[in-house]
């Protein structure tokens, strides 16, 4: 009897306060960017309320109005936002790739006496605030900063850059910041691998490079695959990047969403907002769940 | 694996290392800087840390971050430990599904989201957004990250263990208090302070979220870094990357010196 009783506690109580704090708050957004805007507090009418009985709610149902979604799509600006941040995840994921594998490579087969150490400097910048690492590099990218006055010393350049408040500067922002993301669960794929299966496919008369690809890469796939949605999904929302080293033209619709709500006061677009970026991302984050499921299971 | 550490291999790391950490080293050197400009070496000096202890917002804002920190930290490692177990130890119950997805989506979700959802949850039950609403959003999305961290140790420990505490006629509680808490212990304090620099770093759920009298020390970092890059900023970085670095140093060579005394027993 006891035991029942803790045990369903156990289950109970993480899963109250994530129905409540979690699942429930989506359910308003969806319910606000349904609703039409009203200025006053709070500035929307709900086109329906949890009091009404459902016998209401489906009755309005019915005369749910989807304009907020019509107003997104009408808008070239909320389009642009969409269609840009799914382009910069898309590609400061592969540049991260490019950067994180040879790194996360090379960590595996360092000698096994400095891996742990290797492995804390990874670690150590997650730790760091993701703020603090983005206002480092306006110091370095901006027109009088370090980068310029290091390349107009070389005599690289003759006149300074310009990389700060361009797109170049969030790739740099992203691909900097999300590193560690990368480089972790590829790591620890390739840290497991046996290296004799690359000596066997060396033996049976591959080519060093075949050997990688054939073995070595293939083997690192999930890692790979664990990575870059690690960096892709949480970067097509990103907004601290984006607002701090982009410029005025820089689209992405995480900086979008928050003009809106913060600056335009326009709660029901930012909902609207919030719920396609959520359909959007809903195959990479069932895929990166589905990953997680499974690297649970397999620790078993 | 194992095997000769090419040069290729060597370089890669040294060009990965030194792009995470050029910025932040660069960062520290000029929050010494004599010169207001951030950008100019004009000799060392320590005078932008003594500004910072007059500069009475930011003290503020750094107490409001400390304590929002310690209470969400403390409640998340709790629910996610739970969260952990709910996980590992039951395969199957009602919702399981629902309740993996809410455990694993906030952990890629992206802030934005996450903070304006819970802000709107915030406002739709009339409670008053300040210092609680922030500390409630914190416990919600650090909560997940405790509970993928206790949940790693969990998979590894042996069951077989508790259940001969049960079977010596422990009650369960008592013998998860007793043989499994201590083993997966470490994974519960790495989880504490996962929870807590997660709180200590957030911009976004904090911005959404919060309320008058509630500005948290990285909303007051961004307000001050929007207007441009300052000596005093690079301070207050500098003293926030010193406690984390040191938080983690410390925990790194404790954990390494039990590792040790259980191989010598």
């Amino acid at each position: 009897m006891m035991r029942a009783i803790t045990n369903r506690l156990v289950i109970i109580i993480p899963y109250l306060w994530l129905l409540f704090f979690f699942l429930l708050p989506f359910m308003i957004v969806l319910r606000i960017a349904l609703s039409d805007l009203e200025y006053g507090a709070p500035p929307y009418t709900p086109q329906f309320s949890l009091a009404d009985g459902w016998n209401v709610m489906w009755e309005k149902l019915g005369q749910l109005d989807f304009e907020n979604f019509g107003f997104l799509a009408s808008d070239s600006l909320y389009i642009n936002s969409y269609l840009s941040s799914l382009q910069i995840a898309f590609f400061s994921t592969i540049l991260t790739l490019l950067l994180g594998f040879p790194l996360a490579y090379g960590m595996a087969r360092a000698p096994s006496g400095i891996r742990p150490t290797l492995l804390m400097l990874v670690i150590l910048p997650f730790w760091t605030s993701f703020l603090i690492r983005v206002y480092a590099w306006i110091g370095i990218l901006k027109q009088e900063g370090l980068l310029n006055q290091l390349l107009l010393w070389l005599g690289l350049i003759d006149t300074p850059l310009e990389i700060l408040s361009t797109n170049k500067a969030v790739y740099i922002g992203i691909v900097y910041s999300y590193l560690p993301f990368m480089v972790l669960p590829i790591y620890s794929t390739l840290e497991k691998m046996d290296e004799s299966l690359v000596e066997a496919a060396r033996d049976l008369g591959c080519t060093r490079i075949g050997a990688f690809w054939k073995v070595t890469a293939r083997l690192a796939v999930p890692g790979i695959l664990a990575g870059c949605l690690l960096v892709f999904i949480p970067a097509v929302g990103e907004f601290v990047i984006p607002d701090l080293l982009g410029g005025s033209g820089t689209l992405m619709i995480g900086k979008t969403l928050w003009t809106e709500f913060f600056n335009n006061s326009d709660w029901t677009v930012a909902s609207a907002i919030a719920i396609v970026l959520l359909v959007v991302l809903v195959v990479p984050i069932v895929l990166f769940q589905n990953a997680q499921a499974r690297a649970a299971e397999a620790g078993r | 694996m194992t095997g000769r550490w090419s040069w290729f291999n060597i370089t890669s790391v040294v060009v990965g290392f030194t792009f995470l950490y050029l910025p932040i080293v660069l960062l520290v050197i000029f929050s010494f800087n004599e010169s207001r400009l951030v950008t100019v070496w004009a000799g060392f000096s320590t005078k932008w840390y003594g500004e910072l202890f007059q500069n009475q917002g930011i003290l503020d804002a750094a107490w409001v971050t400390i304590r929002v920190a310690l209470i969400s930290a403390s409640v998340a490692t709790v629910l996610g430990t739970l969260a952990a177990v709910a996980l590992v130890r039951f395969p199957r119950f009602n919702g399981r599904t629902v309740f993996t997805g809410m455990v694993y989506a906030p952990l890629v979700m992206p802030e934005v989201i996450t903070g304006l959802s819970l802000l709107l949850l915030f406002v739709a039950i009339n409670f008053a957004r300040g210092f609680w609403t922030v500390t409630l959003a914190h416990i919600t999305f650090s909560l997940c990250f405790v509970a993928v961290v206790v949940q790693s140790r969990l998979v590894s420990f042996d069951k077989s263990l508790e259940e001969a505490a049960q079977d010596l006629g422990c009650p369960p509680f008592q013998a998860f208090m007793k043989v499994t808490l201590p083993v997966i212990f470490p994974a519960v304090i790495s989880g504490w302070m996962l929870a807590f620099t997660l709180s200590l770093d957030d911009l976004v759920i904090a911005s959404f979220t919060s309320g008058p009298g509630a500005t948290t020390l990285p909303m007051k970092i961004y307000s001050q870094v929007r207007l441009g890059v300052t000596p005093e900023i690079n301070a207050v970085c500098t003293i926030l990357i010193a406690i984390v670095t040191s938080g983690v140093l410390i925990a790194t060579i404790l954990n390494k010196r039990r590792n040790m005394q259980h191989k010598h027993n």
